[in-house]
């Protein structure tokens, strides 16, 4: 069985603001284990330090404390090990418009992953770039696969961006709030797509959200976060019926209800105002 | 590309970029055919100073040179200097701009440090002590100088450019999936300069143009060789304007300022050409304004907040963030 575990992740960001130096504890001490074929849900307001511990993960950030272990054992940061823990672990990333590259076009962005990581060579690289546009249900793949980014609806480049996450075959999969930055009316069919395919490849799933109904949707536990710090953590039920921190409340009550996905952003604006004054802060920014 | 027609449809709404072509082409041809259809340029057998007419088109040098062939000759060593500068001053700010803007650490801050101090040596002086102490200077070692001095200001706004980059998701992607750093250099980084990397380059070369006609109007020009610089300097030596001989310097600097004038108008209009995400401005910008006659109201392609009823049209932004729309699925 592959396990991908954080322990006691911490990260400080220099921040230079005037002539004063300091530092911006941006992640303060998470932990938890990603097993495969089942999905954690990291959830929490704008700015509470998802994306970096996202980044953390794959390796765009390194961690001031704390380990990463795949499959028990430390993950190497450089050279092959590196590679071979590339080949593991893949991301998607919250915003489709900029993690593709506008200049290149979809067949790029698929085949350079194939190829890097020896998934297929030579003649096999066009047919398997085509297997993975059906996957992500984009047919027919050869008029996507000619396809620039600019020329893709917001949808269709987030199913790119999965495409490529599953290229080199990884085992795990960080999604990194995949459905924000979309259209509410899509952003169901996007998430169903990646619990399929979660299903069909066993992947372990970090699924970063801020919103709690899809989460307790689609993951099995749940890590609350907060301006860094983890307030609560658990079985995604038990965190949803059962919250035990006050934040964990708040964002509860802000939450729309997976009947009501097609709400207008004003009522949630109000609605989240309204929580507001529970004390906390809650941005709905990612709105 | 592969795809002429579709070029040829592009260039069609681009009236500047068009014309500023059509004349570099124009004197790029001169260049090449010209010397092969006049006469030696250094044949002083002609009578001197004679002013234009049938044999002699633009007239003779004090010393009996055929100024149309010299004209000619002179295109060819002024296009080669522009070139070979404009190259190498790339080059150099591609490596000391781009490589130290995408990387961190001591290779970030050696290279900095030398565009900096580079930067503050102010140019023409460098060029002039430098060649001044060379006694012999051939066209190549004249490019090398004017090059070798001209690439710091655009390493830095390549430096500035690249670091922000850097920090695109894309960038980060291509990190992900496994990319090696001198891949994402060439690969991702690059092709999204281009457009910036053209102006640059074309700027460099008319810079470069004049910087020689300048050097060599000091005397301190390309031994042996004929430019247009060459030209304006002897046409000083020979007192032509005194005696009249407006013949002699006007055409080649006539021809540098004509030059310097496509090649700016090329560099305003080469972004809508070359950046992807704003191939399709103009014709959406057509449509628009047809519309627009047609007395709808559409307020999209203003680049205010108004719904994105354009899909895919970049607010113009060629050098800074991309632009960023909500699009439905
Ligand atoms: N590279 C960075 N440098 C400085 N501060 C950063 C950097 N990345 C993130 N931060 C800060 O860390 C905090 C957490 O950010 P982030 O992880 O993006 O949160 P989230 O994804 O939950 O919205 C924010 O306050 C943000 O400003
Ligand atoms: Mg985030």
């Amino acid at each position: 069985m592959s396990t991908l575990e954080v322990r006691n992740l911490v990260k400080d960001f220099k921040v230079r603001g005037g002539l004063r130096r300091s530092t911006l504890r941006a992640v303060n001490g998470v932990s938890f284990t990603l097993e495969a074929g089942r999905t954690v849900a990291v959830v929490g307001e704008s700015g509470s330090g998802k994306s970096t511990v996202a980044r953390m993960i794959a390796q765009l950030e390194t961690p001031t404390e704390g380990q990463i272990l795949l499959d028990g054992a430390p993950i190497g940061r450089r050279g092959r090990a590196l590679a071979a823990y590339r080949h593991q672990v893949q991301m998607v990333f919250q915003d489709p418009f900029a993690s593709l590259n506008p200049y290149h076009v979809v067949e790029h962005h698929l085949t350079r992953p194939l190829k890097i990581h020896g998934v297929a060579r030579g003649k096999e690289v066009r047919p398997a770039v085509h297997a993975l546009l059906e996957r992500v249900n984009l047919t027919p793949p050869e008029l996507y696969a000619a396809k620039r980014p600019h020329e893709m609806s917001g949808g269709q480049r987030q199913r790119i961006a999965i495409a490529r996450a599953l290229a080199p075959g990884a085992r795990f999969l960080v999604a990194d709030e995949p459905v924000s930055m979309l259209d509410v009316s899509i952003r169901l069919g996007v998430l169903n797509l990646l619990a399929r395919l979660q299903r069909e490849e066993n992947l372990g799933v970090l699924y970063i959200t801020h919103d709690l109904a899809t989460a307790r949707h689609f993951s099995d536990e749940i890590v609350v976060m907060y301006r860094g710090d983890v307030v609560e953590q658990g079985p995604s039920d038990e965190v949803i019926l059962d919250p035990q921190h006050d934040y964990t409340k708040t964002l509860l009550a802000a939450a729309p209800e997976p009947s009501r996905h097609g709400r207008l952003r004003g009522e949630v604006r109000a609605e989240l105002a309204g929580q507001a004054a529970a004390g906390y802060e809650v941005y709905p920014a990612t709105w | 590309m592969t795809d002429r027609p579709r070029l040829t449809l592009r260039l069609a709404g681009h009236g500047k970029l068009v014309v500023g072509l059509a004349i570099v082409a124009a004197i790029a041809l001169f260049a090449i055919v010209g010397p092969m259809l006049t006469q030696n340029p250094r044949s002083s057998d002609n009578p001197a100073l004679l002013p234009p007419q049938p044999g002699h088109w633009l007239g003779t040098t004090s010393l009996g040179y055929d100024v149309l062939a010299q004209l000619a000759e002179g295109a060819r060593g002024s296009l080669l200097v522009g070139v070979v500068a404009g190259s190498l001053a790339i080059v150099l700010s591609l490596v000391f701009g781009v490589v130290a803007g995408y990387t961190r650490g001591w290779a970030d801050e050696g290279l900095s440090l030398i565009t900096n101090v580079m930067l503050v040596i102010p140019g023409l002086p460098l060029m002039i002590v430098v060649a001044s102490y060379l006694q012999v200077r051939s066209l190549w070692v004249v490019a090398l100088i004017l090059g070798a001095t001209a690439w710091p200001g655009s390493a830095i706004v390549l430096r500035f450019q690249a670091r922000s980059l850097r920090n695109r998701d894309y960038v980060s992607a291509a990190r992900v999936a496994g990319e090696r750093t001198p891949r994402i250099l060439l690969v991702e980084i690059l092709p999204n300069l281009l457009p910036l990397l053209t102006a640059q380059f074309l700027f460099a070369v008319v810079l470069a143009i004049l910087g020689e006609a300048g050097l060599s109007y000091l005397g301190l020009g390309p031994n042996g060789s004929i430019t247009w610089g060459t030209m304006l300097n002897e046409a000083q030596g020979g007192s032509a304007l005194t005696r009249g001989a407006w013949w002699w310097f006007i055409p080649p600097g006539l021809l540098i300022a004509v030059l310097g004038c496509a090649l700016s108008l090329v560099n305003f209009s080469i972004d809508e050409v070359i950046n992807p995400r704003l191939r399709q401005a103009p014709a959406a910008a057509r449509s628009v304004r047809k519309a627009r006659k047609a007395g709808l109201d559409i307020t999209a392609y203003d680049g205010g907040d108004g719904p994105a009823a354009v899909p895919a049209v970049g607010v113009s932004a060629p050098l800074g963030d991309e632009p960023r729309e909500k699009v439905q699925a």
